[in-house]
């Protein structure tokens, strides 16, 4: 089992969801967080103050997969965040020690699936 | 007239007036809470500068180009009395001005009011993709010309008046002109990104309907001005009668909303409810001196339901993106609140076809004016956002400022 964590433009979720799906993964968790990479920031201004923005809105996906579906799972991810832009984001791989389902039970792979 | 009813009146009228000027700050709250957060500054922005363009240029020349005083036989199309504001000398522009009914400065700065909603209108229709410059160009173009044009009109007493084109407080004159322009902006601006997926609507859930809720019940209150000071004296009989009428209307708007929308959409919809009470509003307002209170009702019945059919129809069928539902609040029930002065109204001088005439000659001229600014602004510097700018969200592409600096939302659409 493996938990996938990718970075990826906030506007790419919708298209990452969906070729997920499109491999057949169903489950996932997305939570907001800022990053920053090679893209590089932007400048706003406040009251005549300029305010360096270098952590960009990001959305941060996890997703534990059986080992069978890691490869899909990265595959949907590239094919929905990709833009050919600097700030398309990272995907990390983690090994998966176990999992839990809570109303079930169940453990490690069953728990996944 | 006495001086103390001259008092009286003058005190009404002011004091309609600012309750018209609250309106802005409801459009603002109600634009706002039906975007989304990242558009936020954008709007605000928008609307501060709206209400100082509308004002500036009245002062300007709108005024004068809304009453130039027609002469006697004159065509009653168009006239332009100068340049500039100055009361006459004397009584003539205090207690002689209106037969003891308001002072000039007073008529001035009521009607000034009344000018900057005509864009305001335009501003929600347009909301996320529009640049700003050439948003506040169309704006001074769009109020600062073809308003007061077109008010002079009737307000100006020019031919629809003397034709007998009745419109009280400006369904027709102030929604509906604002609605082309709305019109024009959506078809030459096309859809937020995203809006429309392989040709069927999603929704883009606005980010606070707690702020929507607080601009439509400060629109209500403005509107209490709005139609009431549009009676343009304090005639008890009359004003409080406007009152009751514009209140019953708002009310039907949104029982008529909250019965169309729990049957359409299975579960009742609040923004849908609060677009409703707008549809009363706006369905009264050319009527609302000349209608008994059971016509009131009906007109504000009928608005509620034709609001929330009209927002599913110009969305999913017309797919016009139009974040606030502006056109159908302003422009398809400024259209019926006029063409209904026609059915319900008690008095006889006032007729069907003649209400349609004047919706169409304002139609006429305010749509393909509207297209023409926007056209020739977007052949020139361009009137829409990139599609980056668009996810960034305008308040940092445009602005370079935040709504909600400090706050995290999710900016995934």
């Amino acid at each position: 089992m493996k938990l996938i964590i990718a970075y990826i433009q906030p506007e790419k979720l919708n298209d990452v969801k969906q070729s997920l799906f499109n491999a057949n993964i169903k489950h996932l968790s997305a939570t907001n967080s800022v990053g920053c990479g090679r893209q590089g920031g932007y400048s706003e201004s406040y009251r005549g103050n300029i305010v360096e923005v270098n952590l960009l809105p990001k959305v941060r996906l996890e997703i534990g997969v059986n080992d069978d579906f890691v490869d899909k799972a990265i595959k949907a991810i590239v094919e929905g965040a990709k833009t050919d832009t600097e700030g398309d984001g990272k995907i990390f791989i983690q090994n998966l020690e176990d999992a839990v389902r809570i109303r079930t039970g169940e453990r490690g792979k069953d728990a996944i699936g | 007239m006495s001086q103390a009813t001259f008092v009286a009146n003058n005190v009404w009228m002011l004091l309609s007036t600012f309750l018209v000027f609250i309106m802005h700050l409801g459009f603002a709250c109600l634009e706002s809470g039906l975007t989304r957060a990242k558009n936020t500054t954008n709007i605000l922005f928008k609307n501060t500068a709206i209400i100082a363009i509308g004002i500036l240029t009245y002062a300007f020349w709108g005024f004068n180009l809304m009453y130039p005083g027609f002469a006697e036989g004159s065509s009653g199309i168009f006239g332009f009395a100068g340049m500039g504001i100055s009361a006459p000398e004397g009584a003539a522009g205090l207690i002689g001005y209106a037969d003891g009914a308001y002072t000039y400065w007073t008529d001035f700065i009521f009607q000034a009011m009344f000018a900057a909603t005509a864009a305001t209108i335009v501003s929600g229709a347009v909301a996320e993709r529009i640049k700003v410059g050439p948003f506040i160009a169309f704006s001074v173009l769009f109020v600062g010309l073809v308003y007061p044009f077109l008010g002079s009109w009737k307000w100006g007493g020019g031919w629809l008046d003397k034709m007998g084109f009745y419109d009280f407080a400006g369904s027709t004159i102030v929604h509906s002109v604002g609605g082309w322009g709305a019109l024009a902006g959506i078809i030459l601006l096309g859809p937020r990104t995203g809006k429309y997926l392989n040709g069927v609507s999603r929704a883009i859930p606005g980010h606070s309907m707690p702020l929507a809720t607080i601009g439509v019940f400060l629109l209500w209150m403005g509107w209490f001005g709005f139609n009431g000071g549009s009676v343009l004296s304090a005639d008890p009989g009359a004003i409080s009668f406007v009152i009751v009428t514009t209140t019953l209307a708002a009310a039907a708007g949104i029982v008529g909303a909250m019965a169309t929308t729990w049957v359409v959409q299975k579960k009742p919809d609040l923004s849908m409810v609060l677009n409703g009470s707008l549809a009363g509003l706006v369905g009264i307002t050319a009527g609302a001196d000349s209608v008994t209170v059971t016509g009131a009702i009906i007109i504000g019945l009928v608005s509620g339901a034709l609001v929330v059919g009209s927002v599913l129809f110009i969305d999913r069928t017309l797919k016009l993106d139009d974040p606030v539902g502006a056109l159908s609040v302003h422009l398809v029930c400024g259209i019926w609140g006029t063409l209904a002065v026609g059915i319900f109204s008690t008095n006889p001088d006032h007729s069907f076809v003649t209400q349609l005439l004047g919706v169409g000659a304002y139609a006429a001229v305010s749509l393909p004016a509207a297209l023409i600014f926007f056209g020739v602004l977007k052949a020139t510097v361009g009137i829409r956002v990139s599609v980056k700018e668009e996810h960034m969200g305008l308040d940092i592409s445009e602005h370079g400022m935040e709504a909600y600096a400090g706050f995290q939302f999710f900016r995934t659409q």
